[in-house]
C-alpha cells in the first residue's frame, strides 16, 4: 500500500512528525476502527479520525438527528435535522477526507450482532450513551480481544480509559455491575454540557490513534476523569481483577448474554395502555386543564429543578423539586387533591410513590409532564 | 481532615458540595460520618445489606479501596477519598 501525491499532500503534517511519518500514516491507512454511537462523543471522534486518515471507518447508529443533538453532536448540522445520523456523520467525513472509507452499521449493537460486527475491525471506540450497551461492547471486545477506547459524559465530567487491551483490565474490572434502572440519570434528564463530549471524544480518538501507531503510553490500567467546571484532570489506577468474570484467569461468561436483563430492565417494555388510555392515577394534558376549568380544588405540584421552572410552567403549579419533597412535605395537606407533574412524567411518579408513603392518598401525575401540556394545551410553553 | 471529592450525580444529596471534610482513620469510619452528615447520601451509596454498592468506586488518592481493605482501608489526614460512581452518557 502507498500513499498517492494527493494524500501525501494532506497527511504533510503527520508524515513529517518522526513519531507517525510514512510508515505511521500507512498504520492509520490500513487501520479499521468502529465507532459505536454518532452522538456526543462520536461526533468529534468520527470528525478527527476521518481527518487523520484512519483507513476505514465503521458507525454504528440508527438514530434520527433532532435539534436537540445539535448542541454537542458537532458532526451534524441543522441542514441534518430529521436525516439518519448515519447518512449525515458519511456525508461530513467524506467531505473532509474522501480517501477514507465509512462503513455503515445501521442498526442497534445487540447481542445476536455484535461479535459480527466488531470481528472485522482492529479496534472499537464506545461512544453510547446506556448500560445495557457500555456491557455488551466491553463483553464483546473481551471476547475478541479488541481494545476499546472508552469514554462517558455527564453534566460536567468525564471518564476515559482503553478497556480489553491485552492483559490490561476491562469495563467489568472498574464497575463490575451496573446500577439499577433509574438510579443513574442519563444526559437526556440530567443534562450535559456541550462541549464536554468534545474533550472527552477527543481523548478516546487520541487513545485510538496512539494504540493504531503504537506511539506513546496508552490510557491502559489508567481512569482519567475530567472535571471541566474545576479545569481539572485526575488520574485512578484501574487493575484488572483476576475474579473478573469476563477478563478474569476463570472467566464464566464465554458468549454474550442479554444485556437488558443484566442491567434489570426489563426484556419487553410495560405494553402502554391501549389507544394511549390513560392507567390508574393519571390524567393527561387535556384532563389537567378541564380540571383546571370546571374550577375544581386541586394542588398543581411541579417537582422539577428551579432552572427547568424558569423554562416553562403551567400556571397556578407550585414548585417543589423531587429532591427537596422529603424536607418540605409540610408545605403539602394529605386532605388536598394534588396533581404532581415534571417534564415527561417520570421524576412526577416518583414523587407520588414517596408521598404514598407519607400518607397521601389523593395523588394524580400528569401523564407526559409538561411536554405533553405543550403538545396538547399550551404551544407557547417550550419543550426542551 | 481527610477530603472526599462529591461526584457530581450525588451532590444533590450534599448541598451541593463538591468535596467535602470529615473526620476519620479508615474509609470505614469516613464514609459513615459523611452519610450521617448526610442521610440521603446513604442509600445512594450502599445497598439495602449496607454494603457499598458496586457500581460506586471509592479511591484513597488513585488508588482503589478494593486492593486497600476495603472499609478497613488507612486514610492519612492528607489523603483525598474520591467516590467515582458509573456514567454512561455519551450522546
Amino acid at each position: 500500500m502507498q500513499l498517492t501525491n494527493d494524500e501525501i499532500q494532506r497527511y504533510s503534517r503527520h508524515l513529517i512528525m518522526p513519531e507517525v511519518g510514512m510508515e505511521g500514516q500507512l498504520k492509520l491507512k490500513q487501520a479499521k476502527v468502529l465507532l459505536v454511537g454518532t452522538g456526543g462523543l462520536g461526533a468529534p471522534m468520527a470528525l478527527y479520525l476521518a481527518a487523520a486518515g484512519v483507513g476505514t471507518i465503521g458507525l454504528v447508529d440508527f438514530d434520527v438527528v433532532d435539534f436537540s443533538n445539535l448542541q454537542r453532536q458537532v458532526i451534524h448540522g441543522t441542514k441534518d435535522v430529521g436525516k439518519a445520523k448515519i447518512d449525515s456523520a458519511i456525508e461530513t467525513m467524506l467531505d473532509i477526507n474522501p480517501f477514507i472509507n465509512v462503513v455503515r452499521h445501521e442498526t442497534a449493537l445487540k447481542s445476536d450482532n455484535a461479535l459480527d460486527i466488531i470481528k472485522d475491525y482492529d479496534l472499537v471506540a464506545d461512544g453510547t450513551d446506556n448500560f445495557p450497551t457500555r456491557y455488551l461492547v466491553n463483553d464483546a471486545c473481551v471476547l475478541l480481544k479488541k481494545p476499546n477506547a472508552y469514554g462517558s459524559i455527564f453534566r460536567f465530567e468525564g471518564q476515559a480509559t482503553v478497556f480489553a487491551y491485552p492483559g490490561g483490565p476491562c469495563y467489568r474490572c472498574l464497575y463490575p455491575e451496573p446500577p439499577p434502572p433509574g438510579l443513574v440519570p442519563s444526559c437526556a434528564e440530567g443534562g450535559v454540557l456541550g462541549i464536554l463530549p468534545g474533550v472527552v471524544g477527543l481523548i478516546q480518538a487520541t487513545e485510538v490513534v496512539k494504540l493504531i501507531l503504537g506511539a506513546g503510553e496508552p490510557l491502559v490500567g489508567r481512569l482519567m476523569l475530567y472535571d471541566a467546571l474545576g479545569m481539572k484532570f485526575r488520574e485512578l489506577k484501574l487493575r484488572r481483577n483476576p475474579e473478573c468474570p469476563v477478563c478474569g484467569d476463570n472467566p464464566t461468561v464465554t458468549k454474550l448474554i442479554d444485556y437488558e436483563q443484566f442491567c434489570g430492565i426489563p426484556a419487553a417494555p410495560p405494553p402502554p395502555p391501549a389507544g394511549g388510555a390513560l392507567a390508574m392515577g393519571e390524567i393527561d394534558a387535556k384532563g389537567l386543564k378541564a380540571k383546571m376549568d370546571s374550577g375544581s380544588k386541586f394542588v398543581l405540584v411541579d417537582v422539577r429543578e428551579p432552572h427547568e421552572f424558569q423554562i416553562g410552567r403551567i400556571p397556578g403549579s407550585v414548585l417543589i423539586p423531587l429532591g427537596e419533597l422529603p424536607k418540605r412535605l409540610a408545605e403539602l395537606n394529605p386532605a388536598d387533591d394534588i396533581v404532581v407533574h415534571c417534564k415527561m412524567g417520570g421524576r412526577s411518579a416518583k414523587a407520588i410513590d414517596f408521598l404514598k408513603t407519607q400518607g397521601f392518598s389523593n395523588l394524580t401525575n400528569l401523564k407526559g409532564g409538561i411536554i405533553a401540556w405543550s403538545d396538547q394545551v399550551d404551544p407557547s410553553v417550550p419543550k426542551y | 481532615m481527610p477530603k472526599v471529592m462529591i461526584p457530581t450525580p450525588l451532590r444533590q444529596y450534599t448541598d451541593k458540595k463538591d468535596s467535602v471534610e470529615v473526620a476519620g482513620v479508615t474509609v470505614g469510619e469516613i464514609l459513615g460520618a459523611l452519610t450521617s452528615a448526610y442521610p440521603e447520601l446513604k442509600k445512594n451509596l450502599y445497598n439495602d445489606e449496607g454494603k457499598l454498592r458496586s457500581f460506586v468506586n471509592v479511591y484513597v488518592n488513585d488508588e482503589d479501596i478494593r486492593y486497600l481493605g476495603k472499609d478497613k482501608a488507612q486514610v492519612a489526614a492528607t489523603d483525598t477519598v474520591t467516590i467515582v460512581p458509573s456514567i454512561a452518557g455519551g450522546r
